[in-house]
């Protein structure tokens, strides 16, 4: 299948002398893909997202969008195959929830274009997609993180991009929203064809949904491929520390990881 | 109601609403006037004093009020979306401190020039607003990449603090009339006496509230942040410089023909959220048209309530400004 976004070799600083967040890396995500992305902490995932996304250019190295260098599209023609939702979403003013998710469509407006009623569909069929039709008129804030998320999961939706990157969607969220979120966004791939990558710190649910995963570690891709090669005991130690097990469950099918205990640092072969 | 009936049908009821109001302030006045009388043709202008006084000395008023009051309301919506903050004003960037030490400058060594019937104090407070905008701009600009809210705001609050102190000494060294006719000017006043700095303040602010037509949708995406406008397709470095620095030069405008007149920039926006939300397309013109008809109606109080004597206008719109910025803060935390 062909490579839809490649990042061929990338590297990132956020300011001249600041270390790389990003490491000379690569990545591609195949049409229909749904990848994971996981990493410690200051593993660059969100940065690396950033890069995909095109709202930041690597240093060095390039991002191909369906063949094309990301950065000769515009931020409009960027964004409207590739939409992204963001680890959290702080407003400095008060919008309902219907207005933030027309707020997709931003990229397929003219300056002075009003959003019409085939644009208000897109944004109420996103919102009957995450379940949110309900909240179509309560103000943003007052809704709870979960109902945020998915809010924020339609706009990108109603921007009507072939391409997802969420950025650890489900970190601030209970169990039942994690599981909502996760069977929300694997329908998506499969019913609506959106090729997705996530990065996220849950490890079951990207065995769960995640076709295929990429490890990241300071900035450098530790492993990268189908999810039941590249999830093993062996890399979660490389990954995190942590000495863990690796099963598949038989209620779901998907593999299961049991984190046990945190190993000492030691020298590692990467 | 489709999203563009709504959008239409709220600033044509401010439209409705300003234009009222500046039909009736002229009449209003320690002389009343009629408005039939003071557009009787008929009758020759010298004999017509209704016409007199409602074209040579209340209409100026009201027009520069409209002007300021809008320009001021409209600056400050754009701040507060550019800076992410609605408790920022258009004069929280060092703007109308800049203008003040110009203008304080003109006062105190007398400068003799004049531009197209317009005086020397609005040219000096004008540059001294231009050169405050540049100082602020180069500094947030420095960095390496895009504009730098964070720097933006401590460098316009930084400056705010130097300019008041520049004012302050030059205050010192002035004699006392000078000083007070430029205390006089920093309480904001809206007798502009003639129609020509109006006129010469109206290029400024129409470029300004043009550029802001331009960039109302995206100011909503801007609220969630840089990085979330940058992916829904705004070119957030563009826009935020366009922001700053035509909501400078309004600010620049609309201060050299009125003085720093406070609370507008932030009172009129917040009441027009409350009336009608937060999307800027609405926000943005319904604030500017209510910010005309605020101004004019406090430039009313100004000259009628205790007329004879004149308040300060600066000083009416501080008196109800700082009691409702209060409340606001206490709302919100």
């Amino acid at each position: 299948m062909r490579d839809l976004l490649w990042a061929d070799n990338v590297s990132f600083r956020y300011a001249a002398g600041a270390p790389l967040v990003v490491d000379g890396v690569t990545v591609r995500l195949a049409d229909g893909a749904l990848a994971g992305i996981l990493g410690p902490n200051g593993s660059g995932k969100t940065t690396l997202l950033r890069l995909l996304s095109g709202t930041r250019r690597p240093g060095s190295g390039r991002v191909l969008l369906d063949d094309r260098p990301l950065d000769q599209l515009s931020r409009r023609d960027a964004a409207r195959q590739i939409a992204v939702v963001p680890q959290e979403t702080e407003l400095a003013f008060e919008y309902t929830a219907i207005e933030i998710v027309l707020m997709g469509r931003h990229p397929h407006l003219g300056v002075f274009t009003v959003e019409g009623p085939e644009d208000l569909r897109i944004a109420r069929d996103a919102m009957t997609a995450t379940g949110t039709n309900h909240l179509e008129d309560r103000p943003f804030h007052e809704l709870s993180g979960g109902e945020k998320q998915r809010v924020v999961i339609a706009a990108a939706l109603a921007q009507s991009a072939t391409l997802l990157l969420l950025d650890e969607p489900t970190a601030s969220l209970d169990l039942g929203y994690q599981l909502e979120i996760s069977s929300l966004l694997s329908r998506l791939n499969q019913d609506h064809r959106v090729t997705m990558a996530i990065s996220t710190h849950d490890l079951n649910l990207a065995a769960s949904i995640c076709r295929e995963l990429i490890l990241m570690r300071n900035g450098r891709v530790l492993a990268a491929g189908p999810t039941n090669e590249v999830l093993t005991p062996e890399n979660i130690t490389l990954l995190y520390d942590v000495e863990a097990d690796v099963q598949i469950n038989s209620e779901t099918g998907h593999m299961t990881v049991v984190p046990i205990r945190r190993v000492e640092l030691r020298q590692k072969t990467l | 109601m489709s999203i563009r009936g709504r959008i239409i049908g709220v600033i044509a009821g401010f439209a409705i609403f300003t234009v009222v109001v500046m039909v009736w302030a002229p009449t209003v006045g320690t002389t009343s006037i009629s408005l039939a009388k003071a557009f009787d043709r008929s009758l020759p202008w010298d004999s017509n004093v209704d016409a007199q006084i409602f074209f040579v000395a209340r209409l100026p008023r009201v027009l520069s009020g409209a002007l300021v009051g809008a320009t001021l309301a409209a600056a400050g919506v754009v701040l507060q979306a550019l800076l992410r903050n609605p408790l920022a004003t258009p004069f929280t960037l060092g703007v109308s401190a800049g203008a003040s030490l110009g203008a304080m400058l003109a006062v105190t060594m007398n400068f003799g020039f004049g531009l197209l019937g317009v005086s020397a104090i609005p040219l000096a407070s004008f540059a001294g607003s231009i050169i405050a905008t540049g100082i602020v701009y180069a500094l947030a600009s420095s960095q390496r990449r895009g504009l730098s809210t964070n720097v933006l705001l401590l460098a316009g609050v930084t400056l705010n603090a130097f300019f008041s102190a520049m004012i302050l000494f030059v205050q010192y060294i002035a004699d006392f009339t000078e000083a007070l006719r430029a205390i006089r000017w920093m309480m904001g006043g809206l007798d502009v006496a003639g129609y020509a700095p109006i006129v010469a303040a109206l290029p400024f602010t129409i470029i300004s509230l043009i550029a802001f037509a331009f960039m109302a949708r995206t100011l909503n995406l801007l609220s969630a942040g840089s990085e979330a406008a940058a992916a829904r397709g705004v070119e957030v470095v563009r826009a935020q410089r366009l922001a700053f620095l035509s909501a400078s030069l309004a600010t620049g405008a609309a201060v050299s023909l009125g003085g720093p007149i406070g609370f507008i920039g932030i009172i009129v926006p917040h009441l027009v959220r409350l009336l009608v939300g937060s999307d800027h397309r609405i926000v943005l013109p319904a604030s500017a048209l209510f910010g005309a008809s605020f101004l004019v109606l406090c430039d009313l109080a100004a000259r009628t309530l205790m007329a004879p004597l004149e308040i300060p206008v600066g000083v009416v719109t501080a008196m109800i400004g700082g009691p409702f910025f209060l409340w606001l803060l206490v709302r919100n935390s």
